[in-house]
């Protein structure tokens, strides 16, 4: 069950380039990274594209197809008609490298900025106890594969380049989030939260909610919660109390 | 392109000052990594700790590595629901899931270190699932004695490689994403007659400018071969890079007859053909059937694994709750054997309309265990397949998913035959013998990864400053080699297309079931393929080119493929992940040899040797064990 399917892909570099119009003979049951792969293997052998684990779990094929932030692995082409065409480009909120690969280096560099877990020490028998339902808060969002297509649509550096430099994007939210829900770490970043990451820029339109490939809830469970502890360690006399006094479950502020 | 010489490097923070001679970009390190999935990012931290300057070289992005894939478990005996269980039960299980064949040190050292290295990962910020007591839960998985995987869901290969790698941030390595090696180089005037190493050779996939390291000491973390397979669970990565470069340098590979065909990997619709099927499915309770509904695995259990396998339906239900009146089912029988039987039931005609098999969970857990278990399992088949195996059975077959044949390395320090050049994790070989049991390879790469590292930062320091000097006429000799598809004309050969051509030779000879004739065609064949390779041409420039990039990685493909073939011929028995058709029984006398395999030509296009070489033999107090 055969049929040639009409492509635009966006091919180029740094300096510019032009969408390029192919057909490709795809098989029922693909995906758009296949045909992407056939293009490659028999026309285009210089076509630039990540992959990995083709099923999902890596988050490395993310591309825009026709205008939609996806995982190429993840979308099948049953879902467009045969005689639509199928354009696919690069994400949009990264500097293209080449055709469909673009510079994802701000989030490694914002990555870096996050501190690290610092765990109680372990109790007497050398292990660590916590409660399943403690740790699935944080589990919910370990789920994330980095395929930062929630960096991509959030239109407060979508837009505006200018406020990457003050904002680490949701992605990075929840990993704020992740850590300071941890029943035992002993970290408190609400601050960086705050001034480094620029949570307070994040208005809450949850396009990266919608976007989540791994169906996670960014802005109900990561970033709403988040905002309210940072609120919390700003204005609430008793916890700004508690915080001189270093209490507060014994967290350190970093 | 030359640098100023302050210049850094935008990711690294490094030096990027050219010497005059090469003019390529410089970098000097202690350690050099090649990998960033979990062995090679736990090496990394290990060799970090002993204070050596490391870097992490890989070639697709950080976190993205092949370990993201892994989704049962961790193996590791911490008894933590069976207080029985110990470092000496998960010993044995692992020797005889390996049919005896494995490297016995490595076993126990492995045995006896996992359970350390969870709690490790659980330092950094893993977030395990608990028992009811919040301790980190154990799982059942085939060929284990005990529930013993530590487990994230089904996605603990993501958890650990995201831990791994946030701890590698928090520790500031550097790390050389999208940028492959080539070349490893050694320095003929030091050490023994074969030099040792001083450096290694690559390019960045961005660019496809050359980078050269200046380092006595490389890892080698590369993982498998199974893209040299039609159907694997393996992704682009897996070209077998670290297996060639240890050949190409003077080192040996052992056990690379034996492949891992992973029981249950997806077989419908064809874009989705080989992607993994976890065996938490069954270790969860789900069950195989063929098409007329039997549970044929009661069919197929040896004699080996008779004494601990249930063989009735209802000691095999009982054994899910109660571990100490019932045997396993055996459906958790090892990979081997399962993939075997699977194999015979589609040949018999009693197949699935897909060629597969059943694997039904829907009937035998309800819906919410289901999804809580198996989250990614739902998913994918949900979103790829169309199907919901919370109410219908999932169609699965067999998958090219493991080597166990890798370097031969010293079991206590990963160092191979060539000073200076460790191995760990997929691509080291010994640890898991003929057959690799479920979960025991996330184990595997944190307890070697971190011996690996140790070892190599020492082994840096008792060089006390006599650093082994990389030859400039070795790095002019690999830019060479790595740009010459650009210099091809005449005869031109695509890459993707001898790709294909030695992926269907290998799963049509070199596959589960394998015979004589079949093995000595796959040799010829891949012969042919070989004197094709040297015309390998690519079209555009060297700037993030995928056919390029092919190109260089087909040549390895090719020598561990001739690797597998000419050991696969030789072992005329059938053990583990190598069956013999004309050959079907274990032979006892083969049971005390390793295969080895080295490249003298130190190129792709010389022939691969063998020799036989004595098993290392277990000591008598661990002999004990098997009594």
């Amino acid at each position: 069950m055969s049929y040639d399917l009409s492509m635009r892909v966006w091919r180029g570099d740094s300096s510019g380039g032009a969408l390029g119009d192919y057909t490709v003979e795809v098989e029922e049951g693909e995906v758009v990274l296949d045909a992407i792969h056939r293009l490659q293997a028999t026309q285009a052998g210089d076509l630039a594209v990540r992959w990995n684990c083709k099923a999902g779990k890596c988050g490395s094929c993310s591309a825009e197809v026709n205008g939609r932030p996806r995982l190429m692995c993840m979308t099948r082409l049953s879902d467009f008609d045969q005689a639509e065409t199928i354009t696919v480009t690069p994400v949009r909120s990264f500097p293209v490298i080449r055709d469909l690969v673009t510079d994802v280096s701000f989030n490694y560099e914002k990555a870096k900025q996050v501190p690290a877990a610092k765990l109680t020490p372990r109790d007497p028998d050398g292990k660590r106890r916590m409660m399943q339902v403690d740790v699935e808060r944080g589990q919910e969002f370990r789920k994330c594969i980095e395929c930062f297509l929630c960096q991509n649509v959030c239109h407060v550096i979508r837009d505006h380049e200018d406020n990457k430099q003050a904002f680490a994007g949701p992605r990075f939210f929840l990993r704020y989030a992740e850590l300071d829900m941890h029943p035992l770490d002993t970290n408190d970043r609400r601050k960086l939260a705050q001034d480094a990451a620029g949570i307070g820029m994040c208005n809450i339109t949850k396009c990266c909610t919608e976007v989540c490939p791994e169906n996670i809830h960014i802005t109900d469970n990561a970033i709403i919660p988040m905002k309210e502890r940072v609120v919390d360690r700003k204005y609430d006399p008793v916890t700004w109390l508690g915080s001189k006094i270093r209490r507060r479950d014994q967290r350190d502020e970093v | 392109m030359a640098h100023a010489a302050d210049e850094r490097h935008p990711m690294t923070g490094n030096r990027m000052d050219s010497r005059d001679d090469t003019g390529f970009e410089r970098h000097e390190y202690d350690v050099v990594v090649i990998g960033a999935g979990g062995s090679g990012l736990r090496a990394a931290i290990a060799a970090h700790d002993a204070g050596a300057r490391v870097a992490v070289v890989c070639k697709s992005l950080l976190g993205k590595a092949h370990t993201v894939m892994a989704e049962g478990g961790i193996a590791a005996s911490m008894g933590n629901l069976y207080p029985d269980d110990n470092w000496k039960v998960h010993f044995r299980d692992t020797m005889r899931g390996g049919k005896m064949l494995n490297n016995w040190r490595m076993a126990q050292l492995h045995a006896q270190e996992a359970p350390e290295r969870v709690l490790e990962l659980e330092e950094w910020g893993a977030l395990f699932d608990r028992t009811p007591d919040g301790l980190i839960s154990q799982r059942d998985f085939g060929g284990h004695r005990y529930a013993r995987l530590a487990h994230v869901g089904d996605r603990t290969g993501l958890e650990m490689i995201r831990t791994l790698q946030q701890h590698t941030v928090a520790l500031g390595i550097d790390v050389f994403m999208e940028c492959t090696v080539t070349d490893i180089f050694k320095d003929p005037s030091t050490g023994s007659a074969t030099g040792r190493v001083s450096g290694a050779f690559a390019y960045w996939r961005e660019t496809g400018r050359f980078v050269v390291f200046d380092a006595p000491a490389v890892v080698l973390a590369t993982g498998g071969i199974g893209k040299s397979y039609q159907v694997t669970s393996n992704s682009w990565e897996y070209t077998g890079d670290g297996h060639a470069l240890a050949m190409k340098t003077g080192a040996s590979l052992i056990n690379m007859e034996f492949v891992q065909f992973h029981p249950t990997g997806m077989v419908w619709p064809p874009s989705v053909k080989g992607i993994l099927v976890t065996e938490s499915v069954r270790g969860d309770g789900g069950a195989l059937k063929n098409s007329e509904g039997n549970r044929f695995m009661f069919d197929y259990i040896p004699e080996y694994f008779k004494a601990e396998t249930a063989d009735s339906i209802e000691e095999a239900e009982g054994w899910y709750t109660d571990k100490t009146n019932n045997r396993r089912p055996p459906e958790l029988l090892p990979r081997d054997e399962v993939a075997r039987a699977i194999n015979s039931e589609i040949k018999a005609g009693r197949g699935s309309p897909h060629g597969g098999v059943f694997l039904d969970i829907a009937s035998r857990r309800d819906a919410d265990f289901i999804k809580r278990r198996l989250p990614s399992m739902y998913h994918q088949f949900k979103e790829l397949a169309d199907v919901d195996i919370t109410k219908e059975p999932m169609e699965v077959g067999p998958t090219c998913h493991y080597v166990m044949g890798g370097v031969e390395v010293d079991a206590d320090t990963e160092q191979s035959i060539v000073p200076g050049l460790y191995a760990v994790g997929e691509v080291a070989g010994g640890m898991h013998g003929s057959n690799r049991l479920g979960g025991n390879s996330l184990s595997d790469l944190l307890v070697f990864g971190r011996r690996a590292g140790h070892n190599a930062a020492y082994y840096v320091h008792r060089l006390k400053g006599e650093r082994p000097n990389v030859q400039e006429s070795d790095v002019r000799r690999a830019a060479d080699t790595a740009l010459a598809p650009f210099e091809i004309e005449d005869g031109a050969e695509n890459p993707y297309t001898i790709q294909k051509d030695l992926q269907d030779v290998m799963q049509r000879l070199v596959g589960i079931i394998r015979k004589r004739e079949e093995l000595e065609e796959a040799l010829v064949e891949i012969d042919r393929l070989k004197e094709r390779a040297k015309k390998l041409a690519v079209e555009g420039n060297r700037q993030y080119n995928p056919g390029w990039h092919l190109a260089i990685d087909l040549t390895n493909q090719l020598i561990v493929s001739e690797c597998i073939a000419k050991a696969a011929l030789e072992r005329e028995e059938s053990r583990g992940g190598h069956t013999r058709d004309d050959f079907p029984a274990a032979d006892d006398s083969w049971g005390e040899v390793n295969l080895v395999l080295t490249l003298a030509g130190g190129d792709f296009s010389a022939p691969v040797d063998l020799k036989r070489q004595p098993l290392p033999v277990m000591p008598d107090d661990l002999k004990e064990l098997f009594l």
